[in-house]
């Protein structure tokens, strides 16, 4: 049931229209997206500023501090509880001299921060925040008919295809800046980065699969609708791809449980060691946008999107109040997530590289691969087997979906894969008697 | 070189139990204490506003001050004891002959440079009569390197300022005894 309807009425009628009505269209077209594009960058660039001093203030209410709480007003002494914080952050990023190392391979080092940005800033174009019917008179000027939606892109049949493929466009970043940097630093961490990107890239995908089986749909629009019709969000029918896909969101952001790629700790600062000024605000509020990306997907796949039971409807066009909720209820959800990831960044120790990867490999991957396969298994039998256990499809698919995830996580915590033993190998040569045959250059 | 396995008692880390295993207890216990921290009372002194409060200020080592006798003259004797004893050698001490009869010497110039001190207080330590004492003042701050060499002028208002929030050492031994040592 791949959906051909177009939710862009602007495109619809455009064959139906002669020449110079096709025109006045195309542009009216283009200043709409223009006016999205302009609107959308404002409020993320405003919210990954604000979202750095939300960062600041959970880091450090949970380590028993104040966080930053005076800057306000410039001048006056009036201090708003530090929102002026970002601004003066901002500004000083921007004002900072802009130095270049001697070492760095100049042209790569300026591009990494540009392409990590500009993929993490691309891939909200096809984030839907809801669809509005338009108002009459809007439909007797223009010609067209059906629901506004509310995002840049909303025709795009593909949109998590999109996501997927800008997304992991950011590992080239990250590679580029720390290769760029010519520091050793900067290189383990552009190079765990790739390893960890690259592996996390597949559970994220599997676990998106059972999403996309049971709304018959990549566009994300559809996928919330889907939701909404009927009323129950994915998170309790495909719990166990809810977690792989969290996990998996988490190590794809680099946020803290797996934070290997810029492990403050351990490598200074990771791939951005060698930046400063306005290329390492680049990098830092990419990443900001990618956990933003992230909280999103999670609540579009998972959490229902903009509905709310008995609050929002489930018709897919409502008039300006109801759409307004809808984007209301969204952010909400998106920000409660993002609070979450701020929490676990310092409720968890970080991952050892080899439990990163073991994690990955030994339990996400098959997590998600027996989600997939449980979701289409259901898609296929499920209502006969609904009709045996005699009740109708959402909670046999919920009762299934939760009996895997324990049947799942019982099974990893018996066997417990990630288990390692640190303890020297006597039969392996040692590195010291080694040192003779190691070709010197 | 091998280990030498014969002397060497490996202790593995006990296994964990099927819960622990789950990762969900780990899960839990994390999350508890941070929220349990996010609604703690927060510890943050704001500082210009407030300041610290230093339990006992005669134990801390911060500016110096070079304390006056009874009679308000400078008590130290220019000994060199506290010059030799310090280890970044930042205490520069200009002798003379002292115009008053009960010592030999004084100090006509005593500079500090306060940049190059290490605040160890040897020379505290040093002293053979208490002239020379490290006070509990811990936010010094200066807009110049000149104006962080303090010279005995400097030091001796240093005194003023504090000797009444930390009485002498020696004058504390004869009236109180709060410390131990004389």
């Amino acid at each position: 049931m791949f959906s051909s309807r177009r939710h862009d009425g602007l495109r619809d009628v455009r064959a139906a229209v002669p020449a110079a009505a096709k025109r006045g269209i195309m542009f009216l077209s283009i200043l709409a997206s223009l006016l999205k594009i302009a609107v959308l960058l404002g409020l993320l660039m405003t919210a990954a500023a604000y979202l750095v001093l939300v960062e600041r203030w959970i880091a450090a209410w949970v380590q028993d501090r104040l966080g930053p709480n005076r800057v306000g007003v410039p001048l006056t002494g009036v201090r708003l509880f530090g929102l002026g914080q970002p601004v003066a952050d901002g500004v000083k990023f921007m004002t900072k001299g802009e130095f270049t190392p001697s070492h760095v391979d100049r042209i790569l080092y300026a591009l990494a921060p540009i392409v990590i940005f500009a993929a993490a800033v691309s891939a909200f174009a096809v984030v839907p925040l809801g669809a509005v019917a338009p108002p009459r008179f809007w439909s007797e000027w223009f010609d067209v008919s059906g629901p506004i939606a509310l995002s840049i892109a909303p025709g795009l049949d593909m949109g998590i295809v999109y996501i997927f493929a800008v997304g992991s466009v950011a590992v080239y970043g990250v590679v580029l800046g720390g290769w760029a940097s010519n520091n050793k630093y900067s290189f383990f961490g552009a190079i765990r980065s790739s390893a960890q990107l690259i592996s996390y890239e597949i559970p994220l995908g599997l676990g998106i699969l059972g999403v996309i089986l049971v709304g018959g749909s990549l566009r994300l629009d559809e996928i919330v609708l889907h939701q909404a019709r009927s009323g129950a969000w994915n998170v309790v029918t495909q719990p166990l791809g809810f977690v792989v896909f969290c996990v998996a969101a988490f190590a794809e952001a680099a946020r803290l449980p797996f934070d290997l790629p810029e492990a403050e700790q351990e490598l200074v600062g990771g791939y951005h060691t060698e930046y400063l000024g306005i290329k390492l605000m680049l990098f830092m509020v990419a990443e900001f946008l990618h956990m933003v990306l992230a909280a999103f997907l999670i609540v579009i796949l998972f959490l229902g999107g903009w509905h709310l039971w008995g609050l929002t409807g489930s018709a897919e066009a409502v008039a300006w109040p109801t759409a307004l909720l809808r984007a209301v209820v969204l952010l909400t959800k998106v920000m409660a997530v993002i609070l979450f990831f701020m929490f676990a960044r310092w409720s968890w120790p970080r991952f050892r590289y080899d439990q990163l990867m073991n994690v990955a490999w030994k339990v996400m991957i098959p997590w998600g691969m027996i989600n997939v396969v449980v979701v289409a298994a259901w898609m296929e039998y499920g209502g006969e087997l609904a009709d045996w256990m005699n009740m109708s499809n959402i909670p046999g698919l919920a009762i299934v979906g939760w009996g895997a995830l324990l049947i799942c996580w019982l099974a990893t915590s018996i066997i417990d894969p990630t288990a390692t033993d640190n303890k020297p190998r006597p039969e392996l040569p040692h590195i010291n008697d080694c040192v003779g045959q190691v070709p010197r250059t | 070189m091998k280990p030498d396995e014969e002397n060497i008692t490996w202790v593995r880390e006990p296994r964990l139990g099927l819960l622990g295993r789950s990762y969900l207890m780990l899960f839990l216990q994390g999350l508890t204490t941070t929220l349990r921290h996010f609604f703690s009372r927060k510890i943050t002194v704001q500082s210009p506003e407030e300041r610290h409060e230093m339990p006992d200020p005669s134990i801390y080592r911060g500016v110096h001050r070079l304390n006056r006798d009874e009679q308000g003259r400078v008590k130290c004797v220019a000994c060199f004891l506290c010059a030799t004893a310090c280890p970044a050698h930042c205490i520069d001490i200009v002798a003379a002959e002292s115009p008053w009869p009960d010592r030999e010497k004084y100090p006509q110039s005593f500079t500090i440079d306060e940049l190059r001190c290490i605040f160890c207080g040897m020379c505290e330590e040093a002293c053979p009569v208490d002239a020379i004492e490290l006070t509990g003042l811990y936010d010094l701050t200066g807009k110049s390197r000149e104006e962080m060499i303090f010279d005995k002028q400097k030091l001796l208002s240093v005194y003023d300022q504090t000797k009444d929030a930390e009485p002498m050492r020696t004058m504390r031994v004869k009236g109180r005894g709060t410390r131990g040592e004389g």
